[in-house]
C-alpha cells in the first residue's frame, strides 16, 4: 500500500483522511492535477471515472434524498390518487404545471429515475474493479513489511534479548494464525492481515443493492393489484370484470390471474364499549370468506383479518376496508321494482357516518338519484341534524335527498357510481327545498316526492372492500435486502487491520494499520508486544490513552 | 376475544414519573453546565469543585432514567401493551432509550459523558411536548397494528433513533470546535469574556478527531438499525397494506434518512467531504429524523400517521 511508503508526517495524514475509506478505493479526483489533452477516448475515460468516483455516488445519494422530498408533500398519483383530483380542483392553473414536471408522479418521473438510474450506474462502475482488486487480494499473501514500522499509526519498539527475538516471529506468527490472520513469515519479520471479510460485505452490500432493484422492477412488471368491495353473500370472480380497479405492472397478462370464486359469508367487527377512553374504537376486524377453485365443490374457508391476508395459489386477499351497505327497494309511481338491492356507503368518520348515492335510471316516468347519508348509531346534534355516535349499528338511520332529472347515464360515459353530478338535476328534498329529507330507520319505508313512488330499507348488510395482490419479485427484494443488511453489517463492524511484527539488533517491533475505522489498533499492537516479551512491558490499564492518536 | 382492560387513571398516575424525570434531567444539566463552567475556570480552587458536579450530573440523570422508567413502564402496564404506539408513548420510551445508551456508554467510554449535557437537554424538551400537546388516553391497538412487527420494527426504530442522538449531538459538538469563528475569533469577539469561557469550555470536550471518530461509531451502529427498520417495515407492510412498498409519506421519509445517512457514510471517505461537512449531513439526517417524526406524524397525510392526535 502506498501509504506505507510515505513520510511520517505524510503518512499520519493520509492515515487520518483514509479512515472509514473502503479498502481499495481509487478515488479519481486525486488525479487530475494537470490536465494533459485527452482524444475522445481520453475524454469517455475521464467521464467514466469521474461517474464511478465516491464524490459522484456521494451527490446523487444526496440529489435522490432531496428528490424525494416533493413527493411527500404533494399527492401523488401512485399512493393517494383522490388527492391528486382534489389538489386539481383546488388548485386549477398551478395544478397543471406542476403535473408537467411531473410533482404527482415524482417517484416514477423521469428526473427522479436519471438520478438513481446514475447513481446505479456509478455504483456498478465502482464496485466492478473493486471486486477484481478485492479478488486478486484474497489470492496474495499478506502485504511485505515496510522498512521503518515507526511510520505506522500504531507501533510499539521492545528492547529484548536475543533469546526474545529469536523466538519472537515464530510466536508472533502463532499468535496471529490462531486470532484468524492471514500470515507470512521472512527471515527478520512477520506480515500479517485480517478483515477481508469487510470488504466481502462491502461489495456484497453494494451488489445485493443491485439485485433488489432489478427484483423490484422484474417483480413490478409481473405484479398486479386489484380492488373489489364485496357485500355479505355476495361473490367476486376472480376476472378482470370482477375488479372495481385493477392496477397491472406493465408484463401482466389477463391468464396470470388464479382462477377462484370467494362468497363474503360474513363481516365480523367489534368496537370497544368497555373503556371509557376507547369507546369506538375498533377492536378487530374478520372477513369470513369461503374461496371455491374450479373442480371443488365445498369452499375452502378463510377468516381474514388485517395482517392475515388469505394465501391463495397466485394471489394473496387483502382486508383493506369495510363499512355498511343498507338494501334499499324503490318502487316507482306504476308500483314496478326501479331499484332493489345493498347499497355501498362510504364511511367519511371514526363513527362510519357513510355516504351513499342511488342512481335510478329506470324509473318511471322519470330517472331520478339519491344522495344518502347511513348513520349505524342516529343521534341528533343541537342544531338538528343528524350525526352517528357509535361506529356499530345500535340505531340505524338512513336520510335521502332526491334529485330528478336526466343523470346522465345514458351518454356512455363511464361515471363514479360513489358520486352524483347534481348539477342540472332538481332537488326535491332536503336543503332549501322546504321538505324534509327522508329518514327511514331499518324496516321503514315513505313516499318519494311528487308521487314518484316509495323507497324502503329493509335490512342491514356489511361489506368488506378487499385488495387482491399478487408480486412475484417480493421474495427476491426480501432476499436481497437480507443479504444487503447482512454485508452493511460486515462492512461496518469488522475491522481490516495490517500487523507486523520485526525483529531488529535489539528489539522486537510492533505495528498495525487499519484499513477503515477500527477502535481495536492501538490495543492489538499492545497486547501483541506483551505477548511477545511478556515481563517488562504491561499494557497500559488506561484504554483511553491508548485510543487517542497522535503523540 | 375479549377487549383489553385499560387503566387512564394507572397511565395518569405514572406519567408523574415523567413529570418528576423531567425535573432531574433539567436540574442535571444545570449541573452539567456548571460542571463545565468550573472546570474551564482558571483558578485551580474552582477547578477542584468541578469533578464532583459532573458525578452528580451522572447521578441526577440516572435518577431521572428511573422515574422515566416507571413511566414508561407503568404507561404499558395501564395499556397492556408495548408503550410505542403512538407520538406519547414512543417519545417516552425513545428518549428513554437513549438516556440509558447515554448512561453505558459513559461508563464504557469517559469521554462521551459530556454529551449529557445535550441529552438532558434534548430530552427535558421532548418530555416537555410529550406531557403536554402529544398526550393521549390509554388506547387499544387499532387492528392495523396489532402485530408482532409493531414489537421488531418499532423498537429497533427507537434504538436506532437512540444511536442517531447521540451521534448527533457528538457532531454539534465537532462543528462548535471546528467552526471558524471559534477558531479564528473576530477581534471584537475574542475579548468578550462569555466567549473566553465558551471556547475554554469547547476545550474542555474530547479532540476534533475523537468527536468525529465517536460520531462516526454511534452513526455505524444507527444505520444499521435504520436499515433493519427499514426492511422489517417492508416485510409488515407487506402484509397489512398488500405491498411491501408504497411511497407513502412515512416510507418516503425513512428512504431519505436512509439515503442521507448512506451520503455521510461516503462523504467519511472523501476527500474534500470528511470532516465539517460529513458533521453537517450527520445534523441534516438528524434533523429528518425529527421532521419525520414530528411534522410527517402531525400534518402529512399518509397511511402511516399513528400519532393518536385527533
Amino acid at each position: 500500500m502506498a501509504t506505507s511508503q510515505r513520510s511520517k508526517t505524510e503518512g499520519v495524514k493520509v492515515t487520518q483522511e483514509s479512515i472509514r475509506r473502503p479498502a481499495d478505493h481509487v478515488s479519481a479526483a486525486d488525479e487530475t492535477p494537470s490536465e494533459p489533452k485527452l482524444n475522445l477516448f481520453g475524454w469517455l475515460r475521464w467521464i467514466w471515472r469521474q461517474v464511478t468516483s465516491m464524490r459522484t455516488a456521494l451527490i446523487l445519494l444526496l440529489m435522490l434524498a432531496a428528490a424525494a422530498i416533493p413527493g411527500s408533500i404533494y399527492p401523488q398519483r401512485s399512493a393517494d390518487p383522490n388527492g391528486v383530483t382534489t389538489y386539481f380542483q383546488q388548485n386549477p392553473t398551478s395544478a397543471p404545471i406542476m403535473d408537467k414536471f411531473q410533482l404527482f408522479d415524482v417517484y416514477s418521473s423521469s428526473w427522479f429515475s436519471a438520478i438513481y438510474i446514475l447513481l446505479f450506474i456509478s455504483l456498478i462502475g465502482c464496485v466492478i474493479p473493486r471486486i477484481s482488486v478485492h479478488s486478486k487480494a484474497l489470492m496474495a499473501p499478506p502485504a511485505a513489511t515496510p522498512t521503518n514500522l515507526s511510520r505506522m499509526p500504531a507501533f510499539k519498539s521492545v528492547k529484548a534479548g536475543p533469546k526474545k527475538r529469536a523466538a519472537a516471529l515464530e510466536s508472533a506468527r502463532a499468535i496471529l494464525k490462531k486470532k484468524g490472520y492471514r500470515v507470512s513469515i521472512s527471515d527478520t519479520s512477520v506480515a500479517a492481515e485480517r478483515g477481508y471479510w469487510r470488504e466481502t460485505g462491502n461489495l456484497i452490500f453494494h451488489v445485493s443493492l443491485v439485485g433488489l432493484l432489478i427484483a423490484v422492477g422484474v417483480g413490478g412488471a409481473y405484479s398486479f393489484s386489484g380492488q373489489r368491495i364485496l357485500v355479505e353473500g355476495d361473490t367476486f370472480v376472480d376476472n378482470l370484470a370482477g375488479y372495481d380497479s385493477f392496477n397491472p405492472g406493465i408484463a401482466f397478462t389477463e391468464s396470470q390471474l388464479p382462477p377462484f370464486a370467494m362468497t363474503l359469508n360474513q363481516f365480523d367487527v367489534a368496537y370497544d364499549r368497555t373503556n371509557k377512553t376507547n369507546v369506538g374504537t375498533p377492536l378487530w376486524f374478520r372477513a369470513h370468506v369461503s374461496v371455491r377453485t374450479p373442480g371443488q365443490t365445498t369452499g375452502t374457508k378463510y377468516d381474514i383479518r388485517v395482517n392475515r391476508p388469505a394465501e391463495l395459489t397466485g394471489a394473496k386477499v387483502f382486508l383493506s376496508g369495510n363499512g355498511y351497505a343498507p338494501v334499499i327497494t324503490i318502487h316507482d309511481a306504476k308500483g314496478n321494482v326501479a331499484f332493489s338491492g345493498p347499497v355501498v356507503y362510504l364511511p367519511q368518520d371514526a363513527n362510519m357516518t357513510s355516504l351513499g348515492v342511488i342512481k335510478v335510471p329506470d324509473a318511471k316516468p322519470q330517472q331520478f338519484g339519491i344522495l344518502s347519508f347511513f348513520y349505524p348509531t342516529a343521534g341528533q346534534l343541537s342544531t338538528g341534524a343528524f350525526t352517528s355516535v357509535y361506529p356499530a349499528n345500535a340505531n340505524p338511520l338512513v336520510t335521502m335527498n332526491v334529485y330528478k332529472g336526466n343523470l346522465g347515464l345514458d351518454s356512455g360515459i363511464p361515471s363514479n357510481v360513489f358520486s352524483l353530478q347534481v348539477h342540472g338535476l332538481t332537488q326535491l328534498t332536503g336543503g332549501k327545498t322546504g321538505v324534509k329529507s327522508i329518514q327511514l330507520g331499518l324496516g321503514e319505508s315513505a313516499k318519494l316526492p311528487n308521487g314518484m313512488g316509495t323507497v324502503s330499507f329493509d335490512s342491514l348488510r356489511r361489506y368488506a372492500s378487499l385488495d387482491i395482490d399478487y408480486n412475484p419479485g417480493q421474495v427476491w427484494v426480501l432476499v436481497f435486502a437480507l443479504l444487503a443488511l447482512g454485508g452493511l453489517i460486515m462492512s461496518l463492524i469488522i475491522p481490516r487491520r495490517r500487523v507486523w511484527v520485526k525483529v531488529t539488533g535489539e528489539a522486537i517491533e510492533v505495528a498495525a494499520l487499519a484499513r477503515g475505522d477500527d477502535p481495536q489498533l492501538e490495543r492489538v499492537v499492545a497486547d501483541l508486544s506483551s505477548k511477545l516479551k511478556p515481563k517488562k512491558s504491561k499494557p497500559s490499564g488506561d484504554d483511553l490513552a491508548s485510543n487517542e492518536k497522535g503523540d | 376475544m375479549q377487549p383489553v382492560q385499560l387503566n387512564e387513571s394507572l397511565s395518569r398516575v405514572t406519567e408523574l414519573g415523567i413529570y418528576a424525570a423531567m425535573l432531574f434531567y433539567a436540574a442535571a444539566f444545570v449541573m452539567l453546565s456548571m460542571h463545565l463552567a468550573r472546570a474551564a475556570s482558571e483558578k485551580k480552587a474552582v477547578r477542584a469543585t468541578a469533578s464532583s458536579l459532573s458525578k452528580w450530573g451522572v447521578n441526577l440523570i440516572i435518577i431521572a432514567a428511573l422515574f422515566h422508567g416507571v413511566g414508561v413502564i407503568g404507561r404499558g402496564i395501564a395499556v397492556q401493551r408495548v408503550p410505542w404506539a403512538n407520538m406519547y408513548e414512543f417519545t417516552i420510551t425513545s428518549t428513554l432509550v437513549a438516556v440509558v445508551i447515554w448512561i453505558v456508554a459513559q461508563f464504557l467510554r469517559p469521554e462521551v459523558r459530556f454529551v449529557g449535557i445535550l441529552i438532558s437537554g434534548f430530552v427535558t424538551l421532548a418530555l416537555g411536548l410529550a406531557t403536554t400537546i402529544w398526550y393521549v388516553q390509554v388506547k387499544s391497538l387499532m387492528p392495523a397494528l396489532q402485530d408482532y412487527w409493531l414489537l421488531i420494527h418499532v423498537s429497533v426504530a427507537i434504538l436506532g433513533t437512540a444511536f442517531f442522538n447521540i451521534a448527533a449531538a457528538l457532531s454539534i459538538a465537532f462543528l462548535l470546535r471546528s467552526a471558524k469563528w471559534v477558531q479564528e475569533p473576530p477581534k471584537a469577539l475574542a475579548k468578550n469574556s462569555a466567549f473566553k469561557l465558551f471556547k475554554l469550555i469547547l476545550d474542555r470536550f474530547p479532540t476534533m478527531q475523537r468527536l468525529e471518530e465517536l460520531s462516526y461509531r454511534f452513526n455505524i451502529i444507527g444505520f444499521i438499525l435504520w436499515s433493519f427498520t427499514l426492511i422489517a417495515g417492508s416485510i409488515w407492510a407487506e402484509h397489512a397494506w398488500h405491498r411491501f412498498w408504497g411511497w407513502d409519506t412515512k416510507e418516503v421519509w425513512t428512504f431519505i434518512i436512509w439515503t442521507i445517512y448512506a451520503g455521510y457514510l461516503h462523504a467519511n471517505s472523501t476527500r474534500g467531504w470528511n470532516g465539517k461537512r460529513s458533521a453537517w449531513l450527520v445534523v441534516i439526517g438528524f434533523a429528518a429524523i425529527i421532521f419525520n417524526f414530528t411534522i410527517v406524524n402531525m400534518f402529512f397525510k399518509g397511511l402511516h400517521v399513528y400519532s393518536g392526535l385527533k
